[in-house]
């Protein structure tokens, strides 16, 4: 079966269930407006921004992820318990599920296509480096890597490393310039040039 | 089950596709599809009306799909025939409802549904009145392994579901976190109660895992609950 028959498929699925009165089609709806609008990675990079200003924030942020971000009240579930670890000139940190897909949709949305795929799933914890290099990222050799594999209900996000050059600017600044793929690990945050 | 799901360190994908918000290294998320959004939903509902008992349960009926439909059907595709298999197994819809509904949508054939029974149908007890926001739980004992131990992962031997990937088994690594007891996927999927174990993050050298071939300066952190684990030798 290829997407476009998935895509047939979901669509007589959802009609039956529909008449047989175990669907309500208007939820269909708020699930798009929920993650199209208030669930996405704009939620990480927030935290991100504030790590990055609030030193008191970071160590807590670091300490407990999931005390830290229980006043924010995120919605979109899939995170039970959230550690965020923290990139350094020394250690680099990426972060998958290769048995389905886990991924902390209250901070980061609804993951990439590429998250789900067979290619990232199965090489990011043999080849990691090599991975990387698909998305741009070359690390040094003495910086180590660290592959974090969420197979149980406990979920990763990474706090990368501020570019030299974005100290100035402010919360909201940042929020707009950190991306979803340096929260996952896979991209080196730098200041790209207008 | 040692399925097609169990995706870690196999060889042969290739490259990884990048999408457009990673190439462009801009803020899109969400959807891409109304469909992918209408599977979401359909999911939902399924732990609405009974046909899915918890995640685990929806979680093992994913990895029983074909597992070339597995590979081709993309991430709502799989979950579409893990819905659909616990529709039908629940007795909320027929196979021939379903087959006859995508014929009339336009299909030239209604292909087989996406997933294979359970060995054995589970039998779930009702949902505990008890709220549990996460799948945390008080440990039933005390546990066994501390930070620092070093532990050897080994398969449980059944056909059912667990997370326990091929890629660390019989390799030994060092627990670097204790994270308290948690609902137990192995049981929790098939009907045998939440039976809370003790959760670790172990963490695996490269080159234990992969040999002398692997990438210098890898270590790799995984999620493991202690009847996976024993004492390494």
């Amino acid at each position: 079966m290829s997407e476009k028959s998935a895509a047939i498929r979901a669509e007589a699925l959802e009609s039956l269930l529909v008449e047989k009165g175990l669907l309500d089609a208007a939820r269909i709806d708020d699930v798009l407006t929920l993650y199209n609008e208030r669930v996405g990675p704009m939620n990480g990079a927030m935290l991100v921004a504030k790590a990055w200003r609030d030193v008191e924030f970071k160590q807590q942020l670091l300490a407990d992820g999931t005390a830290a971000i229980a006043q924010f009240a995120f919605e979109g579930g899939q995170v039970d318990k959230l550690v965020v670890v923290e990139n350094t000139a020394e250690v680099h940190n990426v972060v998958v599920c290769t048995l389905c897909s886990c991924y902390p949709w209250a901070v980061l949305g609804l993951p990439p296509k590429w998250y789900k795929d067979p290619a990232y799933r199965s090489r990011v914890v043999r080849e990691p480096r090599a991975v990387l290099t698909d998305f741009g990222t070359h690390l040094p050799a003495e910086q180590e890597v660290r592959v974090w594999d969420s197979s149980a209900e406990v979920r990763y996000m990474v706090l990368p490393v501020q570019p030299k050059g974005w100290e100035t600017l402010s919360e909201d600044e940042l929020v707009n310039k950190i991306t979803r793929d340096s929260m996952i690990g896979v991209e080196v945050l730098a200041e790209v040039a207008e | 089950m040692d399925g097609i799901h169990d995706l870690g360190g196999k060889q042969g994908f290739g490259n990884v596709e990048l999408d457009a918000s990673s190439i462009e290294k801009r803020h899109i998320h969400g959807f891409n599809e109304r469909w992918h959004a209408a599977v979401f939903t359909i999911m939902n509902s399924l732990f609405a009306h009974g046909a899915a008992a918890n995640t685990d349960h929806f979680r093992h009926s994913v990895e029983r799909i074909d597992p070339i439909n597995y590979l081709s059907d993309g991430y709502y595709g799989r979950w579409l025939g893990g819905a659909e298999t616990m529709l039908v197994e629940a007795g909320l819809l027929t196979q021939d409802e379903v087959n006859n509904r995508v014929l009339s949508k336009g299909h030239k054939v209604a292909e087989p549904i996406a997933a294979r029974p359970a060995e054995q149908s589970p039998t779930f007890a009702p949902r505990s009145a008890a709220y549990h926001p996460t799948a945390q739980r008080e440990p039933l004992a005390n546990p066994i392994f501390a930070i620092g131990d070093n532990v050897v992962a080994h398969s449980l031997g059944g056909t059912g579901h667990t997370r326990l990937p091929s890629y660390v088994r019989g390799i030994s690594g060092q627990i670097i976190a204790a994270h308290g007891a948690w609902v137990f996927p192995d049981a929790n999927a098939h009907g045998h109660g939440e039976a809370p174990k003790h959760l670790y993050t172990v963490r695996y050298q490269g080159a234990d895992l992969w040999g002398p071939n692997a990438e210098e300066g890898v270590v790799l952190n995984i999620d493991l609950f202690e009847p996976y684990l024993e004492l390494a030798q």
